[in-house]
């Protein structure tokens, strides 16, 4: 039977994959569902089986589905929609994908799919070695965690393992929040064996005997996903009592978030969890000293996670040579907004911003100028055309006053109004607040208030000084980072585009 | 708000051993390691600005005005949840933190507007002395401030959830004036442990909510006032205060007068009325907290009812006659000489009451003894705890619990037997439900399933529901497996026990019949329960047992106490912390009206009245010769009533014609007397029967010290002057003196005095020791200066301890064809016992009638349906209660409480009492139930009478503030 891969991750359903997938399945063909490779401007992207590889033809529709079969598809005939073969494609190519390399090849919900192209051969190395040499593997990769805070997952897994507790949890957050990002979803729709063998390589490494991924409800295909894969590896004996008869027990369930964005937060998400009130725990103790149910915990973002087998399986070198200073192996940057071509690219660390917008990016959709692009989720810097030069670097971002955060990348063209959007990141803090800190609570809503008098010309130098002691306020006062990060997009706009921030006449 | 007085110190205390030094602005200071920040910079005489930290809760760290900058840290850390640690140097202030500080403070009033003027907080709201400390004086973002469609959306929402919950009768809720510090939701949960309050919704419409946005009274609040007290502002406040709209004047520290636990309570005072009551942080048995009785039902004292005059009778069918305080006493007490003349020495008696201090019982057991020249004194002890005065002195050597209410926290598992902590000992109740977060397991012995068994984040490891009556059944199943499956604790009990009764007791209990399976039957609890709870308990390294008048109340009650003891010896659990035996005694003064020698057997200090070089001290300290004759009890009085043989009485503080079992009976004695007289604040029931009626004063008028189950003596202070002029004490001083017994105090710490001189246990007790330490657990003398929180370390106060058999003996009260159904007994949180005091406060919202609790089951078979009236009829008597079918209660038992008079409780109930201290077994009475139209008629009049009497509610709020 003739055989085509469509992809069944959300940005391809929402393009309409599911019809494709339903008119060659009407037409006789064998469809495999396989996760998106993150071409987004090619959704859906249909692929077939060739001897050179495999060729893929986009965007499909529904209506094109006749015409690639009457123009003989699955000998990879000649279409207006063909691309050619897909691992060629200038936009792949290029790339260095490590923790991707399976998305959009494999049928996520197949573990024999996934022992085929190497799944689970981290895990086998994680068992010939013991709990404090997988950490060191971990700690020498250079690894540093990729929601945001880059902090060494080495580092962070060893103070679990340091407990002298036998109730620990391995955690992952998949709340996957920051507008514009959607690298942790390709994850859990298009390589779930992935993320699942990373966190049973953090159980057995510490000593914890269950892990939770923590998923956004507005995730339904992950969650699905997730849990058809985490049946199969249990039947499959890679999770349960005897890990691959290891005699390890690792056991794994999903918790369906309740859409809180504080609940990326790790203390928060730990508390919706359990059950409770989405709210910022304070620090300390650390979640890996008092954490899940107040024992040891591992709280690792999927991406984190995600990137442990490979390095398990090639070593920590293999990893740690890509990149650049203490930035090591390789970043998820995920394109939105204001681009041609909206997509996920795997580099190593070190590619430049203004690469990632105009090699990749393709430049704005609309044509006209990027004006700024915001880095990091809605909490991230502006960061003006004259520092696209910037390398992904977590220092060199630093360094500039901006961070890489979990690595989304919005662009906006010269339209964008600075002013608006530095007000929308206090109407975002104010929406997503939990309510526990004041400066956060309250102070969000207040700081909307301010640039609309500020804007309206009531007072402005007196708002201007206002806004400066409300955001310092923000920056010192506040319990978790939603607060205390919300000045950065409000303070990068107002610096590098002063002007934006007179008042308007009225009109 | 706290109490006007208390030094907040921002976060509770470390109970660390270990010292920390740092340095606070430069002054080093040496705190227990685990102080937070915060607590140092208080004990180093530096208040750190904060709002949503107190002292009596886990520091959250949630307002960020107690910033603070630390050498070699990052940034402002948090003072209330940064840990001290050696070295650590700390400044408090500096231009920065004084900046972020004020920045804070205008976002908080930016939604809390400065307009304090007749706000109930005025002077002690925190946010405004915040405000006023940070110069913050006006909403710096009020400039024509313009919002987005969403966040006005927002507020829209918010200012339709502002309205002001009023529901509750004593404390409104304000959410305008909420800051959302979620102290109110922590006390609930950390103080309280009811865990009723959440913050509902998120960012700037976070709210405070009880259950899922309730009213306050719909949701599942008990009113216990914790979240008032913690709140920082105006938002939760109590209603006395907000009409008075003025601060208090003065605080004055007392003990509560209702239940065992003693709860150490601060009145607060305007103009010479009390404000509201809040309960003392520094409390040994309360820490801080009280329950809906002891913190707001304190109006009765200044009820309509209250008696103000002395009044006299010569016939209980003639009208009461007002007189002057000479001409009642002069008429009593020729009435007793009259009777003792005609009928005898040993034709009078009295009864010292559990409710009036330590003080005023030694004085009226003094003048029956001294003046009266008999030993006839008793108490209402009899009626609840005397089984537990006979158990542990008999096994143990001491007549009193062995522990302080906090060794709980230190309990692996505590039984709770025959008790209903959550209502009958609210406080103690929090203090366990704390310790049961924490991990302690717990069993639970009750016919009935009380709130403990399952309860947010509680849950009983095992409930053995037994059948009413089979208690010494059950408790000697527990220690058969103890002794069969090789768990006494060998070492502990041939170091500390008598080896012959021990191995007495052991082969006794460990013949088959005693097993869990062969009690089966009996108890109704499944052997394997049994068999898995024993273990646990005898497994633990600290088991506690926590028992109530479940276990007293009965025909073997003192059986019961000593298989308990048994239990604890045999398993090594007393003699340290987080163990023990330990009776939840009922009133506020029980143990110490049995310290204090209200027995007709015994002296103060149990000493037996035989004994002649105790006599002998007496004699010699009150100048008469004494009798060596043990007097009546209560039960024999009546008897003796009826008989002809006894016809006067005293009656200081204890309504015998409600509270006692078998009301016909008890009615026919006292009628039956020539001279009644009655000490009581109200016209109670007993006062019916009576010929003379001397006005009580409460606790708030008087001076003098109350002992708790803990053996914790607590002072009590007079608050407001006695509404009839005199306090109890100097009422018998009067009566004393107009019988010829001369008596000259002139404060009660003159008769404390006089107490530690004659009682070896009290030996170091003095007013000037309690003002200082704040309470003391007798024995206090020599070998223990500051008192005794433990008992029995190293060995027992009996020398070695000694096991008993205890055969089970059913009680008579036997279910038939006829009665086929137990009644038993209990209470409910919002009343106290007879309910003199709460009927006549706004407690009644709660709790307006007694129902009865009956199984679905037995309800079916007799077409009873929830409301119905029920007839209830016993050997003794019938009464008619509404239904309340649940199966909180196993099929063939149904549950009362008894607080209004008109329930009849005690109609039903019989005269079998225990065989060694007649207690009454007011737990089992077989019963049969039926359905009928109406109550019967004397309590229809009686609730009429009830009623036309009682002032509305709004006539008691009014009273109440």
């Amino acid at each position: 039977m003739n055989r085509v891969y469509v992809p069944k991750d959300s940005t391809a359903q929402s393009l309409g994959a599911d019809e494709v997938a339903a008119a060659f399945s009407a037409q006789g063909f064998e469809v495999i569902r396989t996760g998106s490779r993150g071409l987004f401007w090619l959704e859906p992207l249909v692929e077939i089986d060739t001897a050179a590889g495999r060729v893929g033809y986009g965007p499909v529709g529904a209506a094109d589905v006749g015409g690639l079969i009457a123009a003989g598809i699955e000998n990879a005939g000649s279409h207006p929609l063909v691309i050619g073969l897909i691992e060629e494609h200038p936009y792949l190519k290029s790339q260095q994908r490590l923790t991707f390399k399976r998305i959009g090849v494999v049928d996520p919900a197949s573990l024999s799919d996934y022992l085929a192209h190497g799944g689970y051969a981290g895990l086998r190395a994680a068992l010939s070695m013991t709990g404090g040499e997988i950490v060191q593997t971990v700690t020498d990769s250079g690894l540093r965690g990729r929601g945001g805070a880059a902090f060494p997952t080495g580092i962070k897994w060893k103070t679990v393992l340091d407990q002298a507790v036998t109730e620990k949890y391995v955690t992952c957050n998949a709340d996957e929040g920051d507008s514009g990002t959607f690298a942790d979803r390709l994850i859990m729709e298009g390589d779930p064996f992935t993320l699942i063998e990373g966190m049973t390589i953090a159980g057995i490494a510490v000593g914890a005997t269950q892990g939770f991924i923590y998923c956004r409800v507005e995730y339904p295909e992950s969650i699905a996903a997730l849990r058809i894969a985490i049946a199969a590896a249990q039947a499959g004996g890679y999770l349960g009592a005897d890990v691959c008869g290891s005699g390890k027990r690792f056991e794994l369930d999903v918790r369906v978030a309740a859409g809180a964005y504080v609940c990326g937060e790790e203390t928060s998400m730990l508390q919706s969890i359990e059950g409770k009130r989405g709210e910022v725990r304070v620090r300390p103790p650390l979640p890996a000293i008092e954490g899940l149910f107040g024992k040891p915990t591992i709280v690792n973002n999927v991406m984190s996670l995600a990137s442990v087998p490979v390095i398990l399986e090639k070593g920590a070198a293999h990893y740690r040579d890509f990149g650049m200073g203490r930035s090591r192996g390789t970043i998820a940057l995920q394109l939105a907004g204001n681009l041609k071509r909206g997509g996920l690219v795997e580099r190593a660390f070190g590619v430049t911003l203004r690469e990632i917008l105009y090699d990749y990016g393709g430049g704005s959709a609309s044509g006209r100028p990027i004006k700024a692009v915001q880095v990091g989720g809605p909490l991230g810097a502006y960061v003006p055309e004259s520092q696209f030069d910037t390398p992904l670097d977590y220092e060199a971002f630093a360094a500039i006053g901006a961070l890489v955060g979990h690595g989304g990348i919005v662009a906006f063209d010269d339209t964008a109004d600075m002013a608006a959007l530095a007000r929308y990141a206090f109407e975002f803090c104010a929406y997503e607040s939990c309510g526990k800190c004041t400066p956060c609570r309250i102070g969000s809503t207040r700081g909307a208030n301010v640039i609309d008098n500020l804007l309206a010309g009531n007072q402005p130098e007196r708002q201007k000084a206002l806004l400066g002691e409300l955001c310092e306020t923000l920056l010192h006062g506040s319990l978790c980072g939603l607060g205390g990060m919300t000045p950065f997009p409000v303070q990068s706009a107002m610096k590098h585009f002063p002007d934006e921030f007179e008042p308007r006449k009225r009109h | 708000m706290y109490a006007i007085d208390h030094n907040d110190r921002g976060t509770p205390a470390s109970n660390s051993s270990a010292l920390v030094t740092v340095e606070i602005d430069g002054q080093p200071i040496e705190v227990p390691e685990g102080t937070s920040v915060m607590r140092a910079a208080a004990l180093a005489g530096t208040s750190i600005p904060k709002l949503c930290a107190t002292d009596s809760l886990k520091a959250f760290g949630s307002c960020r005005l107690c910033l603070v900058e630390i050498e070699g840290r990052r940034g402002y850390p948090a003072s209330c949840t940064t840990l001290v640690a050696e070295g650590m140097k700390i400044r408090t202030s500096s231009d920065k933190l004084s900046q972020l500080r004020r920045g804070v403070v205008e976002l908080y009033v930016s939604e809390h507007p400065l307009d304090c003027d007749g706000c109930p907080a005025d002077g002690h709201c925190e946010l405004q002395s915040m405000a006023k400390l940070h110069g913050v004086t006006e909403n710096v973002f009020a400039a024509d401030g313009r919002c987005s469609e969403r966040i006005t959306h927002e507020s829209k929402a918010r200012v339709k959830a502002l309205m002001t919950d009023d529901s509750n009768p004593y404390f409104s809720f304000d959410p305008s004036l909420c800051i959302a510090c979620s102290r109110c939701v922590r006390a609930c949960d950390e103080t309280q442990g009811t865990l009723a309050l959440t913050i509902s919704g998120r960012g700037l419409a976070s709210q405070v909510s009880a259950s899922a946005n309730e009213s306050f009274m719909d949701s599942e609040c008990v009113s216990c006032g914790a979240c008032v007290e913690a709140c920082p502002t105006a938002a939760l406040s109590e209603k006395s205060i907000a009409a008075l709209a003025r601060p208090a004047e003065k605080s004055v520290s007392t003990t509560c007068a209702y239940c065992g636990v003693g709860c150490s309570l601060k009145a607060e005072v305007i103009n010479g009325e009390v404000s509201r009551m809040v309960p003392n942080r520094d409390g040994h048995a309360n820490n801080g907290h009280a329950c809906v009785k002891g913190r707001f039902a304190y109006g009765y004292a200044t009820h309509p009812d209250r008696i103000k005059s002395p009044m006299i009778r010569a016939k209980i069918t003639d009208p009461w006659r007002e007189v002057s305080w000479d001409e009642a006493i002069n008429y009593a007490a020729g009435e007793f000489r009259r009777i003792q003349e005609k009928y005898g020495q040993g034709a009078v008696g009295g009864i010292t009451s559990s409710r009036c201090t330590n003080e005023e019982v030694y004085l009226v057991q003094k003048m029956i003894r001294a003046a009266f020249g008999n030993n006839n004194v008793d108490t209402c002890a009899r009626v609840c705890h005397s089984p537990t005065g006979f158990g542990l002195k008999q096994t143990l050597g001491e007549s009193a619990g062995t522990q302080t209410f906090m060794s709980v926290l230190k309990s692996d598992l505590a039984i709770v037997m025959g008790a209903n902590p959550t209502d009958g000992h609210p406080v103690f109740a929090s203090h366990l439900k704390r310790a049961l977060r924490a991990g302690t397991k717990l069993i639970v012995i009750d016919p009935r399933e009380i709130a403990l068994v399952r309860t947010p984040h509680i849950e009983a490891a095992y409930h053995l529901q037994l059948r009413p009556g089979t208690n010494v059944a059950m408790i000697t199943a527990l220690a058969h497996v103890v002794v069969t499956e090789g768990l006494v604790k060998e070492d502990y009990v041939s170091q500390r026990c008598e080896k012959e009764a021990f191995e007495k007791w052991r082969s006794w209990v460990a013949d088959p019949r005693h097993s869990p399976e062969a009690t089966e039957s009996v108890t109704g609890v499944p052997a394997a329960s049994v068999r898995g709870a024993a273990r646990l308990y005898a497994s633990a390294n600290n088991g506690s047992i926590y028992y109530g008048l479940g276990v007293t109340e009965h025909s073997q009650g003192s059986t019961t106490v000593l298989g308990i003891a048994n239990l604890a010896m045999a398993t090594g659990n007393i003699g340290r912390e987080g163990v023990g035996v330990n009776p939840l005694r009922g009133q506020n003064n029980v143990q110490g009206s049995c310290d204090m020698g209200s027995f007709p057997h015994e002296f103060p200090g149990y000493r037996h009245v035989s004994d002649d070089s105790t006599r002998h001290l007496f004699e010699g300290a009150w100048g008469v010769e004494l009798s060596n004759e043990p007097g009546l009890r209560i039960p024999n009085m009546f008897e003796a009533a009826l008989d002809g043989s006894f016809k006067g009485m005293y009656i200081q503080g204890e309504d015998l014609a409600q509270s006692d079992p078998n009301t016909l009976h008890v009615v026919a004695a006292l009628s039956a007397m020539e001279c009644v007289v009655v000490q009581d604040i109200f016209l109670c029931e007993t006062a019916k029967f009576a010929h003379v009626l001397l006005p009580g004063s409460s606790f708030l008028e008087k001076d003098g010290t109350f002992t708790n189950a803990e053996r914790r003596i607590s002072r009590v202070r007079k608050v407001i002057e006695p509404l009839a002029g005199l306090a109890d004490w100097e009422v018998t001083q009067r009566l004393s003196n107009a019988l010829g017994y001369p008596m000259n105090y002139q404060h009660p710490s003159e008769i404390m005095d006089e107490i530690s001189r004659l009682t070896p246990t009290f030996h170091g007790v003095t007013y000037e020791k309690l003002d200082r330490q704040g309470s003391i657990q007798w024995p206090c003398n020599a070998e223990a200066p500051e008192g005794t929180p433990t008992m029995h370390i190293g060995s027992f106060v009996r020398g070695k301890g000694k096991f008993f058999v205890t055969e089970y003996i059913a009680t008579p009260e036997r279910v038939n064809g006829r009665f086929p159904l137990l009644l038993t007994t209990g209470r409910v949180l919002s009343q106290y016992n007879v309910g003199a005091q709460t009927r006549r406060t706004l407690n009644n919202t709660w709790h307006s009638e007694d129902t009865v609790e009956i199984h679905p089951h037995d309800a079916e078979t007799r077409g009873i349906v929830d409301g119905d009236w029920i007839g209830i009829a016993s050997r003794a008597g019938e009464t008619v209660l509404r239904a309340d079918v649940t199966d909180r209660v196993q099929p063939g038992v149904i549950y009362t409480t008894f607080h209004f008079p008109e329930s009849g409780a005690n109609v039903v109930t019989t005269d079998n009492s225990d065989w060694a201290t007649n207690c009454p077994e007011y737990k089992v009475t077989a019963v049969q139930v039926v359905k009928v139209d109406k109550p019967l008629d004397w309590q229809i009049r009686f609730r009429q009478h009830r009623e036309s009497k009682l002032p509305s509610r709004r006539e008691v709020a009014r009273e109440t503030v």
